[in-house]
This record gives C-alpha cells, structure tokens and sequence, in this order.
C-alpha cells in the first residue's frame, strides 16, 4: 500500500504542494529537450541525405565550441568568429563529400556508417593537436546573449529563468522551423529526400549527389554550431561536450531518424519526461534515473513503433 | 604498388609500436594518462606535471642515482579496458611502478600487482582499503585515501556549522571513484547525527545536472559535498548558482577544486569550496627548476601557464612520491638499476618529513609523508581551498581525518576484499 502510494499519489501531492519547483522542472525539461532536439537535427540532416547515423556528430559539436572559442582567444570579434567557424564548416563538408562520401557511393550503409567513426577520431586527433584540451568558457555575451537571469516570485517560491537558456530555446524553435521549411518547401529539400530514397535514381534526374552531399553537411556543421554553444554556455567547452551529442540517440529513435518535427517532440519527450520522473520518481529508484530513462523509453518504442513517431516505415521487398 | 605501398606504411608502423621507447638503462615509469577523451583537460595537467619532473631530474641531476628516468606514457582515454591493456603492455619490461590515474583501472589491476611484483601508487584516489599494508603489500594510496578525505571534510563542516541534525547532500559522479566514500556517509550519519542525501550523477549526464540540481533544491540540504570529474565540476557550480545553492557551503573533494573546474567560470564560481593536499603557485624552488629545464626550453608539452595549477603540481608531487620511493631503493639495495619489487619498498620507506619537503624546493608544499609496512596511505590531513573569482586561496589550517573512525572500516573492507581471494598475497609488519 505504501509502495503504491509513493507511486501513484506522493508524487502529485509534491507537484500541488511545490508548485514553483514543478513549473521550473518543467521549463528545464523543455530547454533540455530542445537542446536535445537540436543535436538529433544533425544527425537527421545526414541520415535524410544519405542513409547513414553520422557518428561524428557529437564531435562536430565540441569541434564547432572549440574553434570558436579558440578563434576569440586569437583576437578575432567574435561575429567574426563565426563566420571563420562556417568557412571551416563548409571546407570541412566538402573535404567530407570529396574524400569520403564520393568514394563510396552505394556502398553499403555499414560501411559508411563505419567511416564516420574513422572521421570522429580524425576530428578528435586534429582538434586537440590543434586546440588543445584545456577547458574554455563560452563567448556567449560577447556573441550578444544576454546573461544573467530572471526571478518569477510566485506560489511563495520563485521560477528562475537563466538568460540563455530562454536564448538557447528561442534561437532552436526558430532553426528548427527554418530548417523543416527549408528542406520541406525548396529544391534543394525535394532533392535531399530524393538522395534519401535512392542515389542512383536521384542521379539519373539530374541531382547532384555532391552538391547536396556538401549542403547537408555544411548545414548539420551549423546546427552544430548552435549546439556547441549553448551546451556549451550551460557547461563549458570541452571534449566532454561528445558525451553528450549520444543523447541525441533514444531522441531519434522516438523521433524517427528521418524527421525534423519528429528531432524536437522526441527532444521535447526526453527533455521533460527525465527531468519530471528524475525529481518526483527518481528517489524511489535511489535516484540518477535520468542515465537510463531516455533509453528505457527509446525501447519501448523500438519495440511497438520501430520507425518512431514520424520516422518513415520501412517496406522491403524479400 | 600503391596497395604495396600502404600495406608497407601499415607494416612499419606495427613494428614500431610493438617497440617499447624504454631502453636497458632507463628507470622505466609507466604513466597512464588520458590526453584525449572527456577528461583530457584534467588529464592533460596531470600528464604534463608528472612527465616534466622527471624530465627536469634528468636534465638537472642526470636523472636519480646516475640513472636516466623514462616517464613513458601510455594513453588510456581514462578507459578501464584501455589501462588493463596498457599494464599488460609494461609486463616483461621491469617497470618499477604503476601510475592508473583512475580508480577504475585501479580496481581492474589491483589484482595483477602482486603477480608482477610491480607496485601501484594511486595518489589520493583508488581503493580506499589498499591503505591497508598488510593486506595490500603491492598498493599504496599516500597521501590520504578517499575514507579519510570524507571525514576531514566532515570535520570541516562540524567546525563551520555543527553537523547534528544537519542534511548533508552528496553529488558524485555514479562510478566506483564516486561511490568509494559513500560506507562513510553511512556509518557516521547515524553516530554524528546528520542525514545523507544522496545525489549520483550518471558520466553521460555530466554536463546535463538541472535535474540533479532540482532534486537538491526540493530536499533542501544544509551542505553539498561533490566527489565530480571533469565536465561535471563546472556544469555542477554552474547549477548550484542557478538555483541559488550557497556556493560557501558547495565543497568539492580533491579531484572536484582544479584551476580547469573554475577557471572558465570565474567570478561565478566565486566562494566554492574545495579540499586539497597540495599548494599551488609556481614559488617552490622545485616547481622553478622544472620551468627554467624543461618548460621554458620546450621540452615537454607543457604550455607556460600550467605550471602552479592545481592539477599540475598534484601531479608533480606524484612524481616526487615515485622519485623518492626510487631513491630509497637504490639506496637499501645498493643497485642504481632497482626492480618494481625494491621500489616497493622504497615507498614502504619513503621520508618526505619537513627537512627533506625543504631539501627538495617544496617547504610547505604538502603534509610530511612517512612511508609505513603497515600504513599504505598515511593518515594524511588535508586543507579546505576556496575559489577567490580568479584562484584558489587556502582556507584552513591541515585537517586531520578521524582515524578512529576510519581505521577499522578500512580494515573491515581489506578484510572482505580478499575473503574471497585465495592466495592473495599478504605482509606481516612489525
């Protein structure tokens, strides 16, 4: 009776009598998974464009934070910074079609899937050797961001809402249309989901597999950017930023790997559902729920809905 | 021929790593660090400050006792599977000492210790009931073990706010080395009269703590004690300041109070307490040869803002412990090229009192440490730092931990370590 109690009614009784604590859970939980949203927006760009789960995004992400912190230590405005950070984002897309991509080509999914864990250690290697591994704060205020936070009194207690987490949502919502409409409603959308489906066929209508190869690319460099920030500015920069980019994995499995709507309600379902069941559940379990809880529910969906939410159901002729 | 080519580039780079850097007359210390990963940035101070100061012993003083030392590295990722292979790599190879740099590899290779007659020096981390001499001949943890740390650090809190009837909430990283202290919490909470929270951090949620922080702010406690690495220091202080937790009454164990946790965040980390056992700042005479030999003429990897940085001179020490241990081997054996066995003894007779601190640039710098048969760890003391915005400045005298209170859980713990162990080789001291 007790066991049931502090399952089903305890935990209500705590969200009535903690009101405040209740809304800022909530208002974390939504950060969190729009933040988690942006990360599987990455690896949704690559899989849409070529089929493969791009192993290499989590380090796409501290790649992104490093260089531009990294830039802003030589001196450089930080805008500025940027904009260096995109050039060495489009470089890197293109080094990426030319060296990798083109080579294999209709190659099996595997074996594209294994090159990126190949580009993930050359990435690793290369940033260290040329940024180092010393931690960095994030140049949030001097990208414009506003800081400091605001303090909501109610229900006797108070909600506080950190600056740049209300940036970080706000500026995510807007990629996040942006991107759905861009890919949904342009050419160069229309022949991202044609590359999708099949490369050869896409090839014989006349889509440059290069070329979109290098837009998707480049544009999940930028969704990096916008991650390695503001995971970033919550934490610091560091190589630690990769762990985690693999959050973004039950996100997709919710979500559907091939879905940018399905990237942020998955975001949103992870977000809020670990910090709301870590706070008022979590104790009855010795708490740290929040390591599994993701991935307990990424496998229910594995096993009653394997597509995700708005993944495409794949039919195969056997 | 471009296929022969690769294939020859493959060959040859085989072959050389199969090639250990360690030659016949170098003093062979393995060192396994992790300058790439999630915690290279911790990793990479403690690899710098151990290497450079054997390096500048062996461009001061040709090394010790005439013989070169070979500080060589081997690359984990601070992965346990990568450290065991890393510790098979060094058998066969008379190294004298093995440096895990994670309390994970520790426990993996605790075992093989006696086996090899190689001893492990696991500064400040490990397994607490290694302290135990007798039931542990091949591992030392000197300075102090993790047991010993949480009850200075108790003592500490006792002195500022009394513990009776206090909440004392305990933010760790959900790994062994996090949970390593957690048998203290328990058996003094009920005899000193304080309630435990406990707050585990899972290593992918490092950087992700709002939840954590949340559950903290609902259960209110009086003080948050963190034992955190890397990531999950500064995203911890970071969340204690949003939701408005006393950051003076947010204490970090030794391995959670490093320039590279607090650095980023500066003046918001402002009042965060941590202990320590080792000064920082580049005024010991030691730390000065090791930039004016090595640092300055760029012969390590250590850029020239690293020397005096927490992590930085905690490793040097480390370095010190081994060199000594060295010293004192080749001295009671009378062999200049000493074996992982005479080293064990040498730490089981190390002498770093006061005299010999000052002997060697470092007066000050640390606790004396006095080897022992019996007493792997030293009952060391520890001091409570606090970041000032822009470093750590020392706040407390030494703090001695409740040996009373430690010993026989140590000797408990050894004692069920090894019940299942037959023939685990055991010391009788006088």
């Amino acid at each position: 009776m007790e066991i049931l109690y502090a399952i089903f009614i305890a935990p209500f009784v705590e969200m009535g009598s903690y009101p405040d604590l209740f809304i800022q859970a909530l208002w974390d939980g939504f950060v969190a998974g729009t933040l988690y949203g942006l990360i599987a927006l990455g690896f949704v760009l690559i899989f849409k464009a070529s089929g493969v789960f791009n192993f290499s995004q989590p380090i796409l992400v501290v790649l992104a934070a490093l260089s531009l912190v990294s830039f802003y230590k030589m001196g450089i405005p930080a805008w500025i910074s940027v904009i260096l950070v995109l050039i060495m984002f489009y470089v890197l897309a293109w080094l990426v079609e030319r060296l990798i991509l083109r080579q294999l080509v209709n190659q099996d999914g595997n074996i594209l899937f294994m090159s990126t864990i190949g580009l993930t250690f050359i990435i690793i290697g290369a940033a260290q050797w040329i940024f180092g591994g010393v931690p960095n704060a994030m140049i949030v205020n001097e990208l414009g961001f506003p800081s400091g936070s605001l303090e909501w009194p109610i229900f006797g207690g108070g909600v506080y809402f950190e600056m740049i987490d209300v940036s970080a949502a706000v500026i995510a919502v807007i990629m996040i249309v942006i991107l759905a409409v861009f890919f949904s409603k342009t050419k160069i959308g229309r022949g991202l989901r044609a590359v999708a489906d099949d490369h050869q066929a896409a090839l014989s209508v006349g889509i440059s597999l290069n070329q979109i190869w290098v837009i998707v690319w480049f544009v999940a460099g930028i969704v990096a950017l916008v991650t390695g920030i503001f995971w970033g500015a919550r934490s610091d920069v560091s190589f630690a930023l990769q762990i985690i980019g693999f959050k973004a994995l039950p996100v997709l499995i919710i979500g559907g790997f091939t879905s940018i709507q399905g990237a942020i309600i998955g975001g949103l379902i992870i977000g809020l559902g670990e910090k709301i069941f870590e706070i008022y559940w979590g104790p009855l379990l010795g708490s740290g729920v929040e390591g599994w809880f993701a991935y307990v529910i990424a496998l229910v969906f594995l096993l009653y809905r394997p597509q995700g939410l708005f993944g495409d159901k794949l039919i195969e002729r056997v | 021929m471009k296929k022969l080519f690769i294939g020859a580039v493959m060959a040859i780079g085989t072959f050389i790593s199969t090639i250990s850097l360690s030659f016949a007359d170098e003093l062979l210390v393995p060192h396994m660090t992790y300058r790439v990963g999630p915690f290279a940035a911790n990793g990479t101070m403690i690899a710098n400050g151990f290497t450079d100061y054997f390096l500048m012993l062996n461009e001061r003083d040709g090394g010790i006792g005439g013989i070169k030392v070979n500080p060589e590295e081997c690359e984990t990722g601070y992965k346990a599977q990568v450290g065991v292979e890393c510790y098979e790599s060094y058998r066969g190879k008379n190294a004298l000492v093995h440096t895990p740099n994670s309390t994970g590899i520790t426990l993996q290779i605790l075992q093989k210790a006696p086996e090899d007659e190689v001893p492990i020096l696991t500064m400040g981390y490990g397994l607490s009931a290694a302290a135990k001499g007798e039931t542990f001949p091949w591992a030392f943890n000197y300075p102090a073990s993790y047991w010993s740390q949480m009850t200075s650090i108790l003592s500490y809190i006792d002195s500022q706010t009394g513990l009776k009837g206090k909440k004392i909430g305990f933010l760790y990283l959900d790994v062994g080395y996090g949970r390593e202290p957690i048998p203290v919490l328990e058996e003094l909470g009920p005899k000193m009269g304080f309630e435990t929270l406990l707050v585990p951090v899972a290593g992918k949620e490092m950087q992700n703590q709002s939840s954590h922080w949340l559950t903290i702010r609902k259960e209110k406690p009086d003080w948050v004690i963190m034992w955190g690495w890397g990531a999950m220091n500064p995203t911890a202080i970071k969340e204690a300041a949003k939701t408005r937790f006393p950051l003076d009454r947010f204490i970090g164990n030794w391995w959670s109070g490093a320039h590279v946790d607090t650095q980023s965040l500066g003046a918001k980390a402002k009042g965060y307490l941590a202990s320590s056992y080792t000064t920082t700042g580049t005024s010991f005479p030691a730390i000065q040869d090791m930039i004016k030999y090595v640092v300055e003429p760029g012969k390590s990897k250590t850029k020239m803002d690293m020397p005096g940085k927490v992590l930085y001179n905690r490793a040097m020490f480390n370095a010190v412990l081994i060199a000594e241990a060295i010293m004192e081997a080749q001295k009671m054996t009378g062999k200049k090229m000493v074996t992982g066995a005479d080293v064990r003894l040498g730490l089981e007779n190390v002498k770093l009192d006061e005299a010999r601190l000052k002997e060697l640039g470092l007066e000050g710098f640390t606790a004396p440490v006095m080897g022992g048969c019996a007493d792997h760890e030293n009952g060391g003391s520890i001091f409570v730092q606090q970041w000032d915005g822009s470093d750590w400045i020392r706040q407390t005298d030494l703090i001695p931990p409740m040996t009373d209170v430690v010993q026989p859980l140590l000797t408990a713990a050894a004692e069920k370590y090894v019940s299942d162990k037959s023939g685990w080789t055991t010391q009788k001291c006088n």
